[in-house]
């Protein structure tokens, strides 16, 4: 899943400047990260009011990264888009995005896209995933790519500490949950193996399109 | 001395069987190269070749190639450390080109100490490849091509391999690192400051029983301790560093803390040269090169071998 957070209120009132406001929320990975859902959309619809910005309307998409899904619904928002100056995107980055091919109107984005991960607690994310665009998770269970500081491919740096990360003591060094992982499988003969450079070209981060 | 790698000074002390001694330099924050040039003259005749450190702890310094080539300016023997952390693969081949066009020697690789650690926090660190690839990288080039495979077109890069190990690892980051390194074609190590010599001798005992002694040079990392705070910032603060209770305390209660770091020092270095497998001492005098001579001189090294 997409994490997103909620941005400074502070921030958000001087980008956003004066109403009329639209907002836009997001049913997916803005609603599990409580940053997009139609609960976090009428709150945040209650603090702009409270400073005496006008809420020309809000809605929340389904989800806000398909484009053809958005052009349906914000066309019965039609009305109250015309008079809005700007439009708020509480989604993620991907999202926002959405909004700006389909609406001429100025977006401020609500939220900061932080990574793809895994919902651990209600409200407690964990990277898992860089879309690096070759998986090699099967190899070692977890992704050192995505979770190593370093992404050191052939084992851990000489600085973990009792199975934790020199960069943040709170994190587990990514190698340390591989060890024990092919150790519990049987298959630490993995960790013998030298991993080539990886081939970047492939990976997400340079603009691309996939079809089916 | 036909199947020299790089015919440096290092290698050939190191293939004679001699004990070797490199000893590290740090670059300065800043550009002046009287600096590097003190440096180089105050230890001059006490190492067999000189470590320039890459941007040590994610600190910006003058880069280890320019440092490298104003040692060799004054007849000193550099090995240029290289991480991974601020190049990617074009660059650090690149690098290793230039390095050998200056008569470069000697390349030290690692992965490098994270970007969070240094003076700008909020860089992108690159980590394209890690240490155990830059060995392969060096490797490959050796052999007149680049990572990728394309032929190098002039020039021989005759790189003698260096890479680091840390005997206090965990036991999934260290021996099976240390093989990986091995086998993409590390030629000498240096290892991290030993404080303890229990634990050194644990991880040599390993080290002989997979004869990886036999098929690397290993240069024991000797640290002399300045201060009691810098005793407790390696101890805490430094990724990768094990210093015992015994040590800090020992420092505490010194009355010249100085002495005593050179002391402890002293003492480990006589117990790591009798340890079957050690071929030589790597000294990381932390901003504290003048301990250098005397610690050479005492140990009984001098004088160094031609």
């Amino acid at each position: 899943m997409i994490i997103t957070k909620q941005k400074d209120i502070e921030d958000l009132l001087n980008a956003l400047g004066d109403g009329p406001i639209f907002i836009a929320g997001c049913s997916a990975c803005a609603t599990l990260c409580h940053t997009g859902s139609e609960k976090e959309v009428l709150a945040m619809k209650e603090v702009l009011e409270k400073k005496n910005l006008k809420i020309s309307g809000w809605v929340v998409l389904d989800p806000a990264c398909h484009l053809q899904n958005d052009k349906r619904l914000l066309r019965s928002h039609k009305k109250e888009l015309e008079e809005s100056k700007v439009v708020m995107a509480l989604s993620c980055g991907n999202g926002i995005q959405t909004l700006s091919e389909i609406l001429d109107i100025r977006i401020v984005a609500g939220t900061d896209t932080l990574f793809l991960g895994e919902i651990k607690h209600a409200s407690e994310f964990e990277e898992r995933c860089v879309m690096c665009g070759e998986c090699i998770v099967d190899l070692f269970g977890f992704c050192p790519i995505a979770r190593c500081p370093k992404s050191m491919l052939n084992g851990p740096c000489e600085g973990v500490k009792n199975g934790k990360c020199e960069v943040d003591p709170e994190m587990d060094c990514v190698w340390h949950l591989i060890y024990e992982h092919l150790k519990e499988i049987g298959h630490l003969e993995v960790l013998e193996v030298i991993q080539p450079p990886k081939d970047w070209s492939i990976s997400a981060g340079r603009g691309n399109k996939w079809k089916i | 001395m036909e199947d020299m790698k790089s015919g440096s000074n290092l290698e050939k002390i190191l293939a004679k069987g001699s004990f070797a001694i490199t000893a590290e330099i740090g670059p300065p924050k800043g550009s002046d190269p009287n600096v590097i040039k003190r440096k180089g003259e105050l230890l001059r005749g006490y190492a067999d070749a000189f470590n320039v450190t890459d941007n040590q702890t994610a600190v910006t310094r003058m880069s280890s190639m320019a440092a490298c080539d104003i040692l060799q300016g004054m007849g000193l023997e550099p090995v240029m450390q290289m991480t991974c952390r601020d190049r990617n693969r074009i660059a650090l081949q690149s690098d290793v080109l230039g390095a050998s066009a200056l008569g470069i020697k000697n390349i030290l690789c690692l992965t490098g100490d994270h970007q969070s650690f240094g003076n700008h926090p909020s860089a992108r660190g690159v980590y394209d490849i890690d240490s155990v690839q830059l060995i392969q990288a060096l490797k490959i080039m050796r052999e007149g091509r680049f990572l990728s495979g394309d032929r190098i077109l002039s020039g021989a890069n005759k790189i003698f391999i260096g890479a680091a190990a840390n005997p206090y690892a965990e036991a999934y980051a260290g021996i099976c690192r240390l093989e990986k390194k091995l086998m993409a074609g590390a030629e000498f190590i240096q290892t991290q400051s030993i404080f303890s010599i229990d634990g050194f001798e644990e991880w040599m005992k390993e080290v002989r029983s997979k004869n990886l002694h036999k098929k690397v040079h290993i240069l024991a990392g000797i640290t002399p301790l300045k201060s009691i705070v810098m005793a407790e910032h390696m101890k805490n603060g430094v990724p990768g560093t094990f210093i015992p209770e015994e040590i800090i305390v020992k420092m505490k209660n010194a009355r010249d803390p100085k002495k005593e770091g050179c002391k402890i020092a002293l003492e480990t270095i006589e117990e790591v040269k009798n340890i079957d497998g050690v071929h030589g001492i790597h000294i990381t005098a932390v901003f504290w090169e003048e301990s250098v001579p005397s610690l050479v001189k005492e140990s009984g090294f001098l004088p160094r071998p031609k």
